[in-house]
């Protein structure tokens, strides 16, 4: 059984259809990877896993339990288990609290009060690296590197199966941003943590995800192993998506493969396929619906796929 | 005449601050030459962002010019009166930032903004206007004659970056000075901004001083390459020789730490142990020294100066001196 199961989840605000139908598996200790440009709808896909966003349609299982839907006080105790990362960890909490009161409010929130919070703050900086003395600090005297610690260690506070991470490393240098993808990797192999990343850096989900998604205008458009995705992409999006990653060489030969105009509104979601205006490989058979298509645990959503 | 379009030469910059003088920038120097584009690459706090205002003028209150000259056109804009440096800034030297925003004013239309850059210009409203819609043109908004009329808010992240860039080129600058313009941006949106700068510097021929942490943008849109540490220039070049013979362990270690080298899934990606010191209370010696691996007693006693190499690839380190390394 996977320890996440997600079908078919549709989100709509008003008239604005968010996700039109999301679907993927995340297996116990996986790492799973959500690519596609901003505006696709990867962060409305792990907030409405989180019940942080609605959901109209669709089912959320987390360990076998459905919990799309669920009241607060049902999802009480999936809190422990289920943990969100934000790509400011630090800059959306109160600055006024010191980092030991930041990472040790799970247990408040889970009224946990027979802790001892002195010894498990100490406990979690030590996991992310971080001397004990921190836990006196306050953000604004962290860099950015440590701030980024600091929600790591927060999220483990409740040992989670599962840490849902929205662009953990956006805004990092390279340097920092390595370090904590080094921990975020050392901590999914100690404690055998699942994890759904989103980021727009391709470089960072090559080093991270066992799987990845790629997700156009709230659907997913292919998904596979991260290697066959990379060595072998069969979409034209992800083609694009995978060509327009800079390399730190000047004598790169990049065959850039161009993405054409703007992401269509959705509030008119075009017919047929929805990335044919902008597709540079587009058929007259585009102008019919593809459906999702998997074939050896590669899934597709094309016409008229690359080989 | 030289080619030589802007001069930082020797340029000290201190903030004042309770805990004393912050040592912002030190001894920097690097030149841009006309139509080129240089890059700005460091880790942040290394003062990329007090280079920029300085060059402007349009620094933080407690900011101390210590030393050096920022030579425009041959003139110190540091000594330039203020109502010269303002004529300067938008019409010979334009910017753009990381966050749009900064340029949009959000109560105005984009046209009424484009219209209000060229308030110099002698033209009718009309030409201003149709002008306005072929700039917009030129960064790849479509249909920009009906978007003129549009609001900010109306247009995505990186239209909205793309219309930065079409206004500070409405003057058709000398120098275009961009800070991080694509790091709040995906990658697609990010090539399309660097694909559409090259061709946009080639139409105007305006030089480029290009601000980025991030090497693969640097490497593939510039010219010459100049690499800060801690409010230093520890090695500038021309880009090949930068990304493919740098001279400067802090350059080299920043590009094995990109992730976009490593092809095959790596276990552990290589990093920089250690924290750029605190710019307030400066160590002697070499200010990379603590996280070197290649340190060596003399690194320790005297700061290496930034001394050329071979053709205009200069580096400060102690290793490209012959006695010191032997
Ligand atoms: N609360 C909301 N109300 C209305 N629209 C929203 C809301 N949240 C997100 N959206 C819209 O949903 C789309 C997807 O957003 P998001 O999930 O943040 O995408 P991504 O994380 O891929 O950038 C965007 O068009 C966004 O404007
Ligand atoms: N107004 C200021 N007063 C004091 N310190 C400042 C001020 N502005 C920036 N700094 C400090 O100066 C250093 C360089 O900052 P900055 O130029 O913004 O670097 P970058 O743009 O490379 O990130 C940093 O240590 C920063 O904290
Ligand atoms: S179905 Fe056609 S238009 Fe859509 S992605 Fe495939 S080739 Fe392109
Ligand atoms: S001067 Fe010494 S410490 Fe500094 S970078 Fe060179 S080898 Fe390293
Ligand atoms: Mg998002
Ligand atoms: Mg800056």
């Amino acid at each position: 059984m996977s320890l996440l199961d997600v079908k078919n989840l549709k989100t709509s605000y008003g008239p604005v259809n968010v996700l039109a139908g999301v679907s993927f598996t995340v297996e116990p200790g996986e790492t799973y990877a959500l690519v596609g440009e901003s505006g696709s709808g990867k962060t409305t896909v792990i907030r409405a896993i989180a019940g942080l966003a609605p959901a109209q349609e669709g089912s959320v299982k987390f360990d076998g339990r459905e919990i799309r839907g669920a009241s607060e006080r049902e999802l009480r105790p999936l809190r422990k288990d289920i943990a969100m990362m934000f790509q400011d960890p630090v800059g959306s909490l109160s600055p006024r609290l010191t980092i030991r009161s930041l990472i040790t409010e799970p247990y408040r929130i889970q009224g946990m009060k027979d802790r001892d919070l002195d010894a498990e703050a100490k406990r979690l900086l030590e996991m992310v690296n971080l001397p004990a003395h921190f836990a006196d600090r306050y953000p604004y005297q962290l860099s950015g590197g440590q701030a980024r610690r600091v929600g790591v260690a927060r999220a483990l506070a409740l040992e989670p199966k599962l840490i849902l991470a929205d662009e953990p490393t956006a805004g990092l240098d390279v340097s920092v941003q390595g370090e904590l993808l080094n921990l975020m990797n050392d901590l999914r192999e100690r404690l055998g943590l699942a994890m759904v990343i989103i980021t727009h850096n391709l470089n960072v989900v090559r080093h991270v995800a066992d799987r990845m998604g790629i997700m156009y205008l709230g659907r997913l458009v292919e998904e596979g192993t991260t290697e066959a995705i990379f060595k072998e992409p069969r979409h034209p999006y992800t083609r694009c998506l995978l060509s327009a990653n800079p390399e730190p060489d000047p004598d790169a030969r990049l065959e850039r493969i161009a993405l054409k105009g703007e992401p269509p509104s959705l509030l008119r979601r075009p017919k047929g396929c929805e990335f044919r205006e902008r597709c540079p490989f587009a058929q007259e058979v585009c102008s019919q619906t593809p459906q999702w298509e998997v074939e050896n645990g590669h899934g597709l959503r094309c016409l008229a796929p690359l080989s | 005449m030289t080619d030589t379009l802007l001069e930082i030469d020797r340029l000290s910059v201190d903030y004042e601050t309770a805990r004393g003088d912050l040592k912002a920038l030190r001894d920097i120097s690097f030149d841009v030459r006309k139509g080129e584009i240089v890059g700005i690459v460091g880790e942040s706090g290394c003062g990329k962002s007090t280079l920029i205002s300085s060059i402007l003028r349009l620094t933080a209150p407690n900011t101390r010019f210590r030393q050096g000259e920022v030579r425009f056109k041959g003139q110190d804009l540091l000594q330039l009166p203020e109502r010269k440096m303002r004529d300067l800034r938008g019409a010979d030297i334009s910017i753009v930032f990381q966050d749009p925003m900064q340029t949009h004013n959000p109560v105005l239309s984009i046209g009424q903004q484009m219209l209000d850059i060229q308030h110099r210009s002698k033209a009718p409203k009309a030409d201003k206007r149709a002008r306005a819609a072929q700039m917009l043109g030129a960064v790849g908004i479509p249909d920009p004659e009906a978007r003129l009329n549009q609001f900010p808010h109306e247009f995505s992240g990186g239209m909205r970056q793309r219309i930065a860039i079409a206004m500070a080129l409405m003057s058709e600058p000398d120098l275009l000075i961009a800070d991080e313009p694509t790091t709040a941006l995906d990658a697609t949106l990010e090539v399309q901004i660097i694909e559409r700068l090259q061709e946009l510097q080639q139409e105007f021929n305006c030089a480029i001083l290009f601000i980025s942490h991030h090497l693969g943008v640097i490497a593939e849109l510039c010219d010459r390459v100049v690499v800060m540490y801690a409010g230093a220039v520890v090695e500038s070049g021309e880009v090949r020789e930068i990304f493919h013979d740098p001279k400067h362990p802090y350059t080299r270690r920043l590009i094995d730490c990109d992730p976009g080298h490593i092809k095959e899934r790596a276990r552990v990606l290589p990093t920089i142990p250690g924290e750029v010191p605190d710019l307030a209370n400066l160590p002697g010696g070499c200010i990379f020294r603590d996280r070197c691996d290649q340190a060596m007693p003399r690194c320790a006693a005297e700061v290496p100066p930034l001394t050329q190499l071979k053709d205009g690839h200069h580096a400060a380190c102690w290793l490209n001196h012959k006695e010191a390394a032997e």
